[in-house]
């Protein structure tokens, strides 16, 4: 029997980048919220200290940052004829564990989506035709807008310092900024990063090819930075350290570094960590959440009763939460129906890699961050013409060397042995003369790919896991066949003297990392019955309930997640704070 | 040369062919030392004495079943034990191919050949072997290329061969220093061996 608690305001279940911002915008408004976090307490100077952080085998390799299988993992298929499986280790993704989730070790590529993306259906029927949209493909609008979303992202970039330049101030097209992007209020916060040599080589080929390059939005910063909280933040040192790592410096924007100095001093706010939620629940009604109960280190059971519950965690989880509480309609793949697990989709990773005359080439790979360097976006979503070509979406172009810590990074063409003498000079010949530009391609949603829990395989606590059922859609499998050609001209036209073109082929794969960008299965939309949660993140089923995250994306865009991720955690507070707590209940009527 | 300690998860043979093997994986030649004096096998021994070893951090929950490719791994076995059936079974691969021979006391070109079998799968037990041969050129480069604290890339022998300068964690004075080598060299977790007094 759980322990029950006293009634707080809020529960927030997940103390990363959404969690953080809710909490801190809840607390502002007055009320005492409870941060239930399933991992370990983790804060810069004790847990990521320059002492240790940067260390390949501890944080690149044995992910030290990352969820533990053995506390919780996934079951994974193709499609639904196989029998899934769980990921014994993680491969494809790295979810996050522990205070500041997977913003603890993310790269920093802050995007917004553009304007045609939150109108995606709708584009694409008006441009082409609805009957250009395959039959299987599920995607949908929505349910809200760029404008809406505008001021969101506005206060994420200057909550988290982005670094960049502006390509769409008011409507008015900036020189050296992304044309595409839909038109921003004011300019990023801080200015580009400088860049190392092999970005500065991608982006004056791009250039004489006719491409419009700018620096890549960054969460790495170029400058010391107050935020508008008044927490202090450093300079990027481009140390080479950083996806799959904290930062020491201070420089790569968190949880920890933009929210927590000042969320963690407030009385109305508390944080219980290695605290894991079991279930969300209902009364008897089955419409109004009364809290959780949850899990601590010790075994112990406790009820928090709650009169709003915030679900922030990571993305299957959010989804698998809901299922395990009973909450909305299970999608059904075979007759289509329910929607909590419709629409999960991923990110679609393409790459052309140059080898390069190391007499003639040194790009000293290792200095770098994972933000660091240019990009292109005229091969993204639908900023080219798809009518001739078969099939939607493409992606982000760009290049943005992450470091080259060796155990991972030491390119050797093709063909050449994996071990042994050849293999060594090999490695020693193209170690400082090799770079690839990546093409974080689109992924749209298919009735095919879904979330559901698993029938057969359980967590350390009895529960049964969320079973993955995804594969690439033939559609996005052609998406990565044109834009690899592409990015694989420019990278002849930089100077490569050999060229490897990596389109995504085949079946999904969960053995090579790819991308933690999972999305969809709790997604918003402006219609019950084909979403889980309306334009503010509320659950249409229960109005005391808000599903915060990439969960929500009704399919992903050719652009990492985590800019529309802080921006739809402004959009649900701001929603709270100024429509919720004067009217509770549901704030769109259907 | 001297030894940290004594071996902590292998037994004499073991270690015997672990150090044989890490030394065809990366010979000795005129770029570096071999596998065997970078440490790898050190850096494999004390891998598998601790929470590599025996994959408490991996999902170990049955039932096992063996899945597509593409569904990752699905070995029962935690990573010391996939060690020592692998090497058994090694073992007795070279003994009856090579005049009961094993695999320590096999002629360079030999040893490559088992080696190069067992990457192909042309092996008895073929699937399992093949599995360990990945998990033994992993481990085998995680060896040489990790920070010299795990025992490995001594002297840091590994960075200084391809030109990585390691933990200095500010580059700022030299990003925009475009298609300039950098000139300082490595430095690890605990510093540089030139920094402390020497062996």
């Amino acid at each position: 029997m759980p322990t029950k608690l006293r009634r707080t305001d809020v529960v927030v279940i997940g103390l990363g980048w959404s969690g953080a911002i809710l909490a801190n915008e809840l607390t502002d408004e007055g009320l005492d919220v409870v941060a239930l976090e399933r991992g370990p307490w983790r804060d810069t100077a004790r847990d990521l200290s320059i002492n240790f952080v940067p260390d390949e085998l501890r944080y690149g390799i044995r992910l030290d940052l990352v969820l533990r299988p053995a506390q919780q993992t996934f079951t994974v298929r193709n499609n639904a004829g196989q029998t899934a499986l769980p990921m014994r280790e993680f491969g494809s993704f790295h979810p996050g564990n522990g205070v500041g989730g997977a913003g603890v070790h993310w790269a920093g590529i802050t995007w917004r989506f553009s304007p045609a993306d939150f109108r995606l259906r709708s584009h694409l029927s008006e441009r082409y035709g609805a009957a250009a949209i395959p039959a299987d493909m599920t995607i949908q609008d929505w349910g809200t807008s760029y404008q809406e979303m505008e001021p969101y992202y506005d206060r994420f970039e200057y909550l988290a310092g982005i670094s960049g330049r502006a390509g769409n101030l008011r409507g008015m097209l900036q020189d050296g900024g992304n044309s595409f992007e839909g038109a921003r209020q004011r300019d990023y916060p801080n200015p580009p990063l400088k860049l190392t040599y092999g970005p500065k080589l991608f982006a004056d080929t791009a250039r004489s090819m006719g491409y419009r390059p700018f620096p890549i939005p960054s969460a790495l910063l170029s400058r010391p930075y107050i935020n508008p909280l008044g927490v202090a933040m450093g300079e990027c040192t481009f140390c080479g350290f950083c996806t799959n790592y904290g930062c020491a410096n201070y420089s790569k924007a968190s949880a920890q570094t933009t929210v927590l100095p000042v969320l963690m001093l407030k009385p109305n706010f508390k944080v219980r960590t290695e605290c894991e939620v079991l279930r969300i629940n209902l009364d008897k009604a089955g419409t109004t959440a009364t809290g959780v109960t949850y899990v601590d280190s010790s075994g112990q059971e406790w009820e928090q009763p709650a009169d709003l519950v915030i679900v922030c965690a990571f993305m299957l989880d959010n989804v698998r939460l809901l299922l395990l509480s009973g909450i909305g309609r299970p999608f059904d793949f075979r007759t289509g129906e329910g929607q909590v697990g419709r629409n999960f989709s991923y990110q679609t990773q393409n790459s052309a890699q140059g080898f390069f005359d190391n007499k003639r080439f040194n790009f000293n790979p290792f200095i770098g961050g994972g933000a660091t360097g240019m990009a292109i976006d005229e091969l993204n979503n639908d900023n080219f013409d798809h009518g001739p070509l078969g099939f939607f979406g493409g992606g982000s172009t760009r290049c943005a060397p992450i470091g080259a810590a060796p155990i991972l990074t030491r390119p050797i063409p093709p063909g050449t042995p994996r071990w042994g003498a050849g293999w060594k000079k090999a490695t020693v010949d193209n170690y400082l003369s090799a770079i690839s530009v990546g093409c974080e391609s689109s992924s749209y949603s298919n009735r095919n790919n879904f979330l559901d829990l698993d029938p057969t395989y359980t967590d350390r606590l009895g529960r049964p896991l969320m079973r993955i059922t995804f594969d690439f859609p033939e559609n996005d499998l052609r998406m990565s066949q044109y834009v690899t050609g592409k990015v694989a001209e420019i990278v002849r036209n930089m100077g490569a003297s050999q060229i490897v073109a990596r389109p995504r082929t085949g079946h999904w794969s969960v053995v090579p990392y790819q991308s933690t960008h999972t999305v969809g299965g709790a997604i918003m939309g402006a219609d019950p019955s084909s979403s889980v949660v309306n334009k503010y993140l509320q659950a249409w089923d229960v109005a005391n309930l808000f599903v915060v995250g990439a969960s929500a994306f009704p399919q992903n865009s050719g652009f990492n997640p985590t800019g529309t991720v802080g921006a739809l955690a402004f959009k649900a507070a701001d929603a709270i704070r100024n429509l919720y707590l004067k009217a509770p209940g549901p704030l769109v009527r259907t | 040369m001297e030894r940290p300690g004594p071996w902590q998860f292998f037994t004499h043979d073991e270690a015997a062919a672990i150090e044989a093997i890490v030394d065809r994986l990366i010979p000795r030649d005129e770029l570096s030392v071999g596998g065997k004096d970078a440490g790898c096998a050190d850096f494999i021994d004390r891998q598998l004495r601790g929470p590599f070893g025996d994959s408490r951090q991996l999902y170990m929950r049955p039932p096992f079943a063996k899945g597509m490719p593409e569904q990752g791994p699905q070995s029962p076995l935690v990573s010391a034990q996939r060690y020592r059936a692998g090497l058994a079974v090694l073992d007795a691969c070279c003994k009856q191919n090579f005049s009961s021979k094993n695999f320590v006391s096999l002629v360079p070109a030999e040893q490559d050949e088992i080696l190069q079998r067992m990457e192909v799968g042309r092996v008895p037990d073929a699937e399992s072997q093949q599995a360990f041969f990945e998990l033994l050129l992993q481990n085998t480069m995680e060896g040489f290329f990790a920070d010299p604290i795990y025992g490995g890339n001594r002297d840091m022998v590994a960075w200084k061969m391809i030109g990585f300068p390691g933990v200095r964690y500010d580059f700022r004075d030299h990003v925009e220093k475009h298609n300039v080598k950098y000139p300082l060299p490595p430095v690890g977790l605990m510093g540089r061996a030139d920094w402390t007094l020497q062996r």
